[in-house]
């Protein structure tokens, strides 16, 4: 059914009682030309680029849950391009230009609103590494802009960044085209628009090993039978090297908590995206008006979704130092998503040792706003046996030539 | 919060100290080939249950220490100083 003002008049007619279900619940079957295993948005975007792009109709995406409920539903929703490396900036800028159509392509409101993005600057040290970013930002085609202070205070007047305040702003990296999307619609588009075109989502579907004839990979083992495929892909974000050792393959991952506060829900006052990487915090605020605060993640590996306390003590005190008009307001909830974080803060797409075993991770802190685009190049990947032009750089090898692409130095706070 | 017992101090909250990641890793002779050296510098378990791994008393005694953690439970059941294995096998 296609969502339209005329589909919305009339279910308002009944009651809005007759809406059918998004997405189809499908059936394992025992064969497929594709299995995806993690239904987060980055595997469903895979599936549904795969089906849509490449023709390929028999495939099925594999989640242990419910499809929305992993990191899909527990970021920060930032949305943005601004990276330093050149490999990066490419990846990453081919994902905002399908993020800017991505409502009208799948007919489900994502709720992109392209509010910009600033990061903001209190040291001397930390303008200068803005001011090379934007250069090589503005020469990979990206948009960026740099404010002055007094330019940062128009913007932004609840800013406490005057002489007075103990971190005075000293400029701001600007990307107007970054913003947030609804998480949330993000998968439910995706798996609704992959459904549409017979991709088989299986929900509650965890897998338990995969079946490896001479080296190359045939299928999955899992809690509702097994399943035969020519290629399977693995995109399961805070459980990576859990899943690639059913495979025997080790990881240069680790996995961290990263955590976030949502507070209750107020008037419009904050209409842009803040990132501070010294005083280290990053904000937003929500449609709904709930201000979403994102902090460091934790540093111990942990696969149990919650992080220490102190961390978001500190979040909170970035807060209140650089908006003190936030002082009196409640939080309402607060989570931890599990990341999969390698060296160079870089995802890891392309193979594995296992022939037909592609693997898409390591998207670290920032996996959401690569949605589309991580997708978009896997699904050619898998489509054809050889990974996109635009990932050639992000394979597995890296780690054994030690051509990184270190964005970890270049990320600051920001995700 | 954890509460880690430093072999040294004690038990402390876990703001007082730095995690170092999977510890008993062992540096590799230099004339490894680039894929060994590649595992030894990047390659981790990351493994799901208990943990072993190196944590530094940061804000106490500065002293770096083995810890036997679970990753989905954060329970602690051990701790060596560095240079002692673990009692529980890895």
């Amino acid at each position: 059914m296609r969502y339209s003002l005329l589909a919305l008049a009339r279910n308002a007619l009944s009651g809005h009682a007759h809406w059918p279900r998004a997405w189809r619940a499908a059936e394992l079957k025992r064969s497929y030309d594709v299995i995806i295993v993690g239904g987060g948005g980055h595997g469903l975007a895979t599936a549904y680029y795969l089906a849509k792009n490449h023709g390929v109709r028999n495939i099925a995406v594999l989640e242990r849950g419910p499809i929305g409920l992993g990191n899909t539903g527990r970021n920060t929703t930032v949305v943005r391009s601004n990276y330093l490396w050149d490999d990066s900036a490419a990846l990453y800028e081919h994902s905002l230009k399908l993020w800017e159509g991505l409502s009208r392509e799948l007919n489900y409101n994502t709720m992109f609103s392209q509010r910009g993005v600033m990061n903001l600057a209190f040291t001397r040290h930390e303008l200068v590494e803005m001011e090379r970013r934007c250069g090589a930002l503005l020469l990979n085609g990206v948009d960026c802009e740099l404010l002055t202070p007094a330019e940062v205070r128009r913007w932004l007047p609840l800013l406490a960044s005057g002489e007075s305040s103990r971190y005075p702003v000293l400029g701001a990296l600007v990307q107007r085209r970054g913003g947030t999307a609804r998480h949330d619609a993000v998968a439910w588009g995706y798996a609704r628009a992959a459904s549409a075109l017979g991709v088989d989502i299986v929900e509650h579907c965890a897998l338990t090993g995969f079946r490896i004839e001479g080296g190359r990979v045939a299928g999955v083992e899992t809690t509702r039978g097994h399943s035969a495929a020519a290629r399977i892909g693995v995109v399961t974000a805070g459980h990576s090297s859990v899943v690639m050792q059913m495979a025997g393959v080790r990881l240069p991952i680790q996995s961290f908590p990263l955590q976030a506060l949502v507070s209750e829900p107020i008037k419009p006052v904050l209409h842009t995206v803040v990132m501070a990487g010294l005083v280290h915090v990053y904000l937003s605020q929500s449609d709904k008006g709930e201000l979403v605060i994102g902090a460091a993640r934790d540093s111990y590996v942990s696969y149990a979704q919650r992080g220490s306390f102190h961390i978001i003590e500190e979040q909170l005190r970035g807060l209140l130092e650089l908006f003190p008009i936030f002082s009196r307001l409640r939080m309402m909830r607060q989570w931890a998503g599990i990341v999969d974080v390698t060296p160079d803060a870089s995802p890891i797409i392309g193979r594995t040792p296992v022939r037909d075993l592609w693997i898409n991770a390591g998207w670290g802190t920032g996996g959401f706003k690569a949605t589309p685009g991580s997708g978009f190049v896997f699904a050619h990947t898998l489509a054809n046996n050889e990974p996109h032009p635009l990932i050639r750089n992000f394979g597995l090898d890296r780690f054994v030539s030690g051509r990184l692409i270190d964005e970890a130095a270049a990320a600051g706070v920001a995700h | 919060m954890l509460l880690i017992p430093c072999p040294w101090c004690g038990g402390r909250n876990d703001s007082e100290f730095v995690a170092g990641g999977e510890t008993f890793i062992e540096r590799p002779a230099h004339d490894v080939s680039d894929a060994q050296w590649g595992q030894y510098l990047y390659f981790r378990r990351n493994t799901m249950g208990a943990q072993a791994e190196r944590w530094f008393h940061a804000m106490g005694c500065r002293r770096w220490f083995n810890v036997l953690r679970d990753t989905v439970t954060h329970a602690i059941t051990e701790t060596s100083p560095m240079g002692a294995p673990l009692k529980a096998k890895q």
